[in-house]
């Protein structure tokens, strides 16, 4: 009688099935993001609203300060509202994935010290359920689309790569943080910082054309500019260009992110339950 | 000749112990505290924090074949847990290897994954798919686990309302339902009143009879003495007896006895050794010996004993008053030896309180001077346990007539 391979548990291995087993835990990766959603919203008065409102706030300030009192412009005839509501949305999504990510490991710590199940599932499945949230934000985005009466044109069809662009950026990030977060806690702090600093570096609040050549390489290294500027090249029929040379150092730094972030993350992972 | 479902071979973990020695950073009070005690601030300095290497796991290999039922038992620290763990794969071993040839499917917890905001019925869909069920399977089984935990009505409440009975009734439920090859179980039978007891090894019997391969820890004897054929015992790391359930059960109560500490009373008598035979309490038999040591000779001494079951109600008490076959020897130093051949107890921990004195007077009384495991020779049929039914087991009868 033939036995199928066995499983074999020793210090140091691990790799060959890791990859079998992710893809047979999949299930449990759209249950974590599921559960993270429902609960989210259970219990709550204003509910899927909260959403919504939170861009809306942001928008109604940057205009207010970018716009209005520093006077920055804009690209072509594009109001202002659109332009920083254009480029708030894959800046929450990234921001947001960032953020739950690195507390995705510590805050599920009873699963990780009694179940097994691929450890990679759950940053991931945190950067999922922020995946939910843009496309409910988007909704928002094509409505004041509609209102100021501007139609997307061919160019839409960037959006699906550019999503994926922004997804393994996050992921990339998220899972560096998730694990440095697991072992030295004090990078709790560090990740609202980076976020918070990173909101004033990208092209959120204000159009990448005020941003003078002699920084342009140090500026594009942030993997948001290029996906923001292409983000609103596509949606919002302005003068800008496509920004090239930024896609392509989005694509470069998310690359180096996602690599490092997965071996950084499989090196941690075998020590997690011990330290978590 | 069938070959072992699991084997494991010099497996050893270990973990490093930081210890803290001396104060993490030099505070404004230590050093005020220092000037007014005289002593120099290089006192408090921080010393470098030393670290220590512990092995929870030391060498341990066994093979186990598919379809037994094998015990894990030892005291509490000894590796059992971290074998566990090693097993279900969520920690890694620091030497050796296991070979898995099945699905393992472990219970180390009783409702991992469940989330108070969540309804039953999506928790059982949580902790299903947790333990490693897919949906399809969770919901072919979804009516037969509501059943067995008995919560259809409040199926769709959050489950943070639910009576800690109800909650854990749930968890199990969902738990016994998997449907692994081999399945590996830590404890989870410590949780819950006796009717979710009874039902948990009822349902453990089930599958184990159902030709599943069982690892099971736990420190309820009798569960461990009906369910498994197949003992290991763990201690200190590494394994210390591997064999038939019954002689791993006798190795494990005679470990757990202890030996009473001088009593000091100034230069009056005083007891020198208690301790209890583990292995006739593994087999049914009480035997408690009592030796004594006095400066003068004792005229008459005298022995009591009480039985406490492991909640502290008292089972049995005996004296030396109560044997009319007791012969009291005026001696100095000496010892009494109490049997109770084939007690009528049933399987389980009890403790025992000493009276030793002399006629009339008492010299010394020793709560819980013995702690031990009893294995009844009569086993009680799964689904019934002991804490249910009382301690004393008879040898009744029941019979009809029209």
């Amino acid at each position: 009688m033939s036995r199928s391979d066995p499983i074999v548990i020793q210090a140091g291995r691990g790799e060959q099935k890791y990859w079998r087993d992710v893809w047979r835990y999949r299930e449990l990766l759209y249950l974590l993001a599921w559960r993270d959603v429902l609960v989210r919203y259970k219990q709550t008065v204003i509910g899927v609203l909260w959403v919504v409102i939170r861009p809306l706030l942001v928008m109604t300030v940057f205009t207010f300060a970018f716009g209005k009192i520093a006077k920055l412009p804009t690209e072509g005839n594009v109001p202002y509202p659109l332009l920083v509501l254009a480029g708030l949305l894959p800046w929450q999504f990234f921001a947001g994935a960032l953020s739950e990510a690195s507390s995705s490991l510590v805050s599920n710590a009873n699963l990780i010290t009694k179940v097994y199940f691929p450890r990679v599932i759950v940053p991931v499945s945190a950067v999922v359920t922020c995946a939910v949230d843009f496309a409910v934000t988007m909704c928002l985005l094509i409505g004041f689309m509609a209102w100021y009466g501007i139609w997307p044109s061919w160019r839409i069809v960037v959006v699906a790569p550019l999503f994926l662009l922004m997804f393994s950026a996050a992921i990339g990030a998220g899972l560096w943080l998730a694990a440095l977060n697991a072992k030295y806690r004090d990078f709790r702090y560090v990740v609202p910082f980076i976020v918070q600093f990173g909101l004033y570096v990208s092209p959120v609040g204000f159009s990448s054309k005020v941003v003078p050549d002699s920084l342009a390489w140090a500026y594009m290294l942030n993997p948001m500019v290029g996906v923001i500027d292409c983000f609103r090249w596509a949606f919002l029929n302005g003068d800008g260009q496509f920004g090239w040379r930024a896609i392509l150092c989005s694509c470069m730094v998310s690359a180096i992110l996602l690599i490092g972030g997965l071996t950084y993350f499989r090196r941690t992972e075998r020590s997690l339950a011990d330290v978590i | 000749m069938s070959e072992p479902i699991i084997t494991v071979s010099g497996l050893g973990k270990k973990y490093r112990l930081r210890h803290q020695t001396g104060a993490r950073y030099l505070a404004m009070r230590d050093v005020l505290a220092g000037l007014f005690s005289g002593r120099k601030n290089g006192d408090h300095a921080v010393r470098a924090a030393s670290a220590e290497d512990f092995w929870a796991l030391r060498d341990v290999s066994f093979e186990i074949e598919p379809g037994q039922v094998v015990g894990i038992i030892g005291r509490n620290g000894a590796g059992k847990s971290t074998l566990l763990k090693i097993l279900s794969q969520i920690v890694e071993p620091t030497t050796g290897s296991v070979h898995l040839y099945g699905r393992v499917a472990s219970l180390l917890e009783v409702g991992t994954g469940f989330h108070p905001e969540l309804s039953g019925r999506e928790n059982i869909f949580m902790n299903g798919a947790i333990l490693g069920m897919s949906r399809k399977e969770i919901v072919r089984k979804f009516d037969e686990i509501v059943a067995f935990a008995e919560v259809e009505r409040f199926l769709d409440t959050p489950v943070k309302h639910y009576s800690s009975g109800m909650y854990v009734r749930l968890a199990f439920a969902v738990a016994a339902h998997l449907e692994p090859e081999i399945l590996v179980v830590d404890e989870v039978l410590a949780v819950g009143d006796a009717d979710f007891q009874k039902k948990c090894l009822g349902k453990m019997h089930e599958v184990s009879r159902g030709g599943r391969t069982v690892l099971f820890v736990s420190h309820n004897v009798s569960a461990i003495a009906s369910l498994c054929d197949r003992g290991i015992v763990f201690d200190r790391g590494s394994i210390s007896y591997d064999g038939a359930v019954a002689d791993a059960l006798a190795l494990y109560s005679s470990a757990g006895t202890r030996v009473l500490e001088k009593q000091r009373v100034a230069d009056g008598p005083q007891i020198e050794g208690i301790s209890i035979d583990g292995d006739a309490a593994a087999r049914g038999d009480i035997r408690i010996r009592l030796s004594f040591e006095s400066p003068h000779v004792l005229k008459n001494p005298h022995l009591g004993v009480v039985v406490y079951s492991s909640q502290g109600s008292a089972v049995f008490g005996y004296n030396t008053d109560m044997d009319p076959a007791f012969e009291s020897l005026p001696i100095a130093n000496g010892g009494f030896e109490f049997c109770v051949p084939d007690a009528p107890l049933h399987s389980g921990l009890y403790k025992v309180t000493i009276w030793f004195g002399e006629k009339g007077r008492r010299i010394t009384r020793v709560d819980d001077a013995i702690v031990f495991h009893f294995v009844s020779p009569i086993v009680l049929p799964s689904g019934v346990s002991p804490d249910f039914v009382g301690y004393a087991r008879v040898n009744g009868r029941i019979a009809m007539h029209a």
